[in-house]
């Protein structure tokens, strides 16, 4: 039976505890707070160069088996008589750039793809075991050490960002360099792009440029029909664009 | 008494649930990490085990602390937006320890052409050359310096 008495000795404990519960709780990373950031990437397809230098940073930070990609770019050749059956090539993955090409009238332009760290991501709603896994601060990872490969999450991104490791024989994407940002540093990707056509974006900081540039461009996420949240935004994104 | 008896099958019955409750939250403690439930559906310990995985790119930052008079160069030229490690690699290992790991100098010849050789789908405004045209086979740092790679008026620069 709870008496008046117990019920005000109870309260300043349980503040204490709620206090406790809002500061999240101490982090390997020091100084890091999971709960102050919200990640996405801005990708600007207007200074994209297709040099690939983004997808060979991804494999040598992450060691990305050759053959698979985290993060890959698309050539797309759009004549204006045929908006909905573009030519779209990615020899390699845009690892080691792209051919010349030959020009097919229309519009030509490089396309970056990668995981879009959905708020409402597909991967993880499937995933039976719990090791894709959304965290605190806007990012969708996988526990390597929990994942059993059974493809679940690969059928279920509608964006075709993940694969089997061929070796681990577990899930593997994009993790937005985890252990990157978490240090305060940028991915490896946005790292080696030449020409800030990727930035990384915190959300939830309101000193972080993306504020002001998601206030004054015409930003698009990719199959904004599904709803899955996508977090990582387009500018200058052709219709086109699958 | 008989009431008791006729209803013993239901203790049978009840005894064999609870014990197999004991069993199923005693293997569940068990084999469920602590802290599965952390933050969501999920290993909480992941986020550790996920952030701590080791760099191959120091940051520019790391570069800057050290090689300041190249950055002075660099901020002054058409480069100054593009990260050391962009051209140079990854160079963590020789942020760690400058002195036992050396970075090898980049290629001109390969590295410039990356960026700057001519692709249809390249913007516009972006420079672009066909190499073969335009230096006749001479590596670009003929007359380009890397970190500031416009001509001086006059031609090649110092």
């Amino acid at each position: 039976m709870i008496t008046r008495r117990k019920l005000l000795m109870l309260l300043p404990a349980a503040a204490f505890a709620w206090e406790y519960v809002l500061a999240g709780t101490p982090e390997l990373a020091p100084g890091y707070n999971r709960n102050e950031h919200w990640w996405g990437m801005l990708l600007d397809i207007s200074k994209c160069i297709g040099c690939g230098n983004c997808v060979r940073a991804c494999a040598t930070e992450n060691n990305v088996p050759e053959g698979y990609f985290r993060t890959w770019v698309e050539r797309y050749q759009v004549a204006d008589w045929h908006q909905e059956t573009p030519q779209v090539d990615s020899p390699n993955g845009g690892k080691n750039g792209f051919p010349p090409g030959t020009a097919v009238g229309g519009k030509n332009f490089f396309v970056p793809k990668m995981c879009n760290h959905c708020v409402d991501s597909p991967c993880t709603q499937v995933c039976p075991v719990g090791a894709t896994l959304h965290t605190p601060d806007g990012v969708v990872l996988v526990d390597e050490k929990y994942c059993l490969g059974c493809r679940y999450c690969i059928q279920a991104c509608p964006y075709g960002c993940r694969f089997l490791n061929p070796t681990k024989r577990t899930a593997e994407k994009c993790s937005l360099c985890y252990h990157r940002i978490t240090k305060g540093l940028t991915t490896a990707c946005c790292e080696s792009c030449p020409t800030g056509a990727r930035q990384l974006a915190d959300l939830k900081n309101p000193s972080d440029p993306i504020h002001e540039f998601l206030r004054t461009h015409s930003v698009q996420v990719l199959k904004p029909h599904l709803a899955t949240g996508a977090k990582a935004f387009y500018y200058d994104l052709d219709g086109s664009v699958r | 008494m008989n009431r008791i008896k006729d209803a013993e099958h239901l203790f049978r019955l009840a005894a064999a649930f609870a014990v197999g409750l004991a069993l199923f939250l005693l293997l569940r403690a068990y084999f469920v990490p602590k802290s599965f439930g952390q933050y969501g559906h999920y290993r909480g310990d992941a986020l550790a085990e996920l952030s701590s995985k080791p760099m191959s790119y120091a940051g520019h930052q790391s570069c800057e602390d050290c090689h300041g008079d190249v950055l002075q160069v660099k901020k002054a030229g058409k480069h100054a937006g593009v990260n050391c490690e962009a051209c140079h690699g990854a160079l963590a290992k020789h942020a760690e320890d400058p002195a036992s790991v050396v970075p090898q100098l980049p290629d001109t010849a390969v590295l410039c052409a990356r960026c700057h050789e001519e692709n249809i789908a390249k913007p516009k405004a972006f420079p672009q050359v066909v190499s073969a045209q335009h230096s006749g086979g001479a590596v670009c740092k003929t007359c380009h310096q890397p970190h500031s790679p416009l001509l001086q008026p006059g031609g090649k620069q110092s």
